[in-house]
């Protein structure tokens, strides 16, 4: 199984489903874990917008590169190197606030590329994001909420929601940057240009922050690879969690 | 084998739309809009168009499998299609399905005209049909439903969301 699929489109929609799919699995580690009850049901249910949402992206980028892989294959054969998702959604989860800035950063990163990639030209991924875009804007309201509550909360709620951010935010240079395959599909109407999606996210992560009451974190290092299937060291660990079963037991059924 | 006629269509959407949602079973996968076209070639050969409400749906497996269970058994091979576009809206959720829900205790989803404005402003409670409810949590038991809480009669009760 190599790393880069052949087909450049194959390659793009793996980078989606990827941030999908992990990002999916660490909000089900809090499954159980949660401050409450309805947190609970809450980040578990983001998780399964996301796995369905990345299963939808494994069959189209199967069907584009020819290889017949299974959506779990993809998901539990495949090695930390062959993955290609953004740094930003394999960072541990943290306290909740932790996970909570992450699903801000993301959410809304995600949100304006889904809007973006209903008018992509691969129709069936079109339609993905459509149906995607109504999901994901549930994610961000859930976020911003939080984020709210906790930055303009008690002292210590505010200073562990901006001590998250902190930590987090020299992860998100990442999700803007464009690279010879992005330029590619953008030509041919596909993907669309991350850095495209800049403008909004400031403007939509800012007037949060400000409601919150928490300051922007100036920028500092900008960690980068992820697309390349470099990560950073707690994503081996999790994906080692996530595929023990399937790797232990090939073909294990419920 | 004779040519298809609408009667023979009509008759395998009729059986089909009888499946339940596996979730929420007092709702048919017609009252739900999830069944989204029948067709019948001149062999004799049934296709079937499902979309998923979300996309992390888990009903929607079992849902497949009830489809091809219920057409074979009426004797027709049959191949069964998860069709995205256009997404699922609640706006298709049949005024049969409504009632059923209401009558289940859940709220149903309120209506939107064609601007996407919704008609009715609150969600009323399905117990004591008062209108000063409030949500409680975005999310609930299925992720097609959010949590909330009547002021009025006190109950909690869930509520179809809007989608």
């Amino acid at each position: 199984m190599t790393a880069v699929a052949a087909d450049p489109s194959a390659a793009y929609l793996l980078r989606l489903a990827d941030d999908c799919l992990v990002l999916s699995h660490r909000l089900a580690q809090w499954s159980s874990r949660a401050p409450t009850l309805e947190e609970d049901v809450a980040l578990t249910n983001i998780a399964l917008d996301l796995l369905g949402q990345s299963r939808a992206l494994y069959a189209r980028a199967s069907e584009l590169d020819g290889s017949g892989r299974s959506e779990d294959d993809y998901a539990y054969l495949r090695d930390e190197r062959e993955f290609v998702n953004c740094l930003l959604v394999e960072q541990e989860n943290g306290d909740f606030a932790v996970t909570i800035a992450r699903q801000l950063l993301f959410s809304t990163f995600q949100l304006l590329q889904w809007r973006a990639l209903c008018d992509s030209t691969d129709m069936q991924l079109a339609a993905i994001a459509a149906k995607a875009v109504k999901e994901t804007t549930y994610h961000v309201d859930h976020a911003v909420l939080w984020v709210v509550r906790l930055g303009d909360g008690t002292d210590e709620s505010h200073r562990r929601m901006q001590a998250a951010l902190d930590s987090l935010w020299p992860y998100t240079a990442e999700l803007f940057e464009d690279d010879e395959l992005t330029r590619q599909l953008v030509t041919r109407g596909v993907a669309v240009d991350p850095e495209k999606l800049r403008e909004q996210w400031d403007q939509t992560v800012e007037r949060v922050l400000r409601e919150a009451t928490m300051q922007q974190p100036a920028a500092s290092w900008a960690p980068t690879g992820g697309r390349q299937g470099l990560h950073t060291e707690p994503f081996g660990y999790m994906l080692a969690e996530m595929q023990h079963l399937h790797r232990s037991h090939p073909g294990a059924r419920w | 084998m004779l040519a298809p006629t609408s009667a023979m269509t009509d008759a395998v959407r009729r059986a089909v739309g009888q499946i339940v949602d596996p979730e929420i079973p007092v709702l048919t996968i017609a009252d739900l809009g999830i069944l989204r076209d029948v067709r019948i070639d001149d062999s004799g050969r049934v296709d079937i168009d499902i979309t998923p409400t979300y996309s992390g749906c888990p009903a929607l497996d079992v849902i497949r499998h009830d489809v091809e269970d219920c057409v074979r058994e009426l004797g027709h091979p049959v191949t069964v299609n998860v069709v995205l576009a256009p997404a699922w809206t609640t706006d298709w959720m049949s005024d049969e399905g409504r009632r059923k829900l209401h009558e289940h205790g859940v709220a149903p989803p309120r209506r939107r005209d064609s601007g996407a404005r919704l008609l009715e402003l609150e969600v009323a409670c399905p117990v004591c049909n008062s209108a000063h409810t409030t949500e409680v949590a975005h999310f609930a038991s299925t992720p097609c439903q959010a949590l909330r809480r009547c002021t009025g009669c006190r109950e909690p009760f869930q509520h179809f969301k809007e989608h």
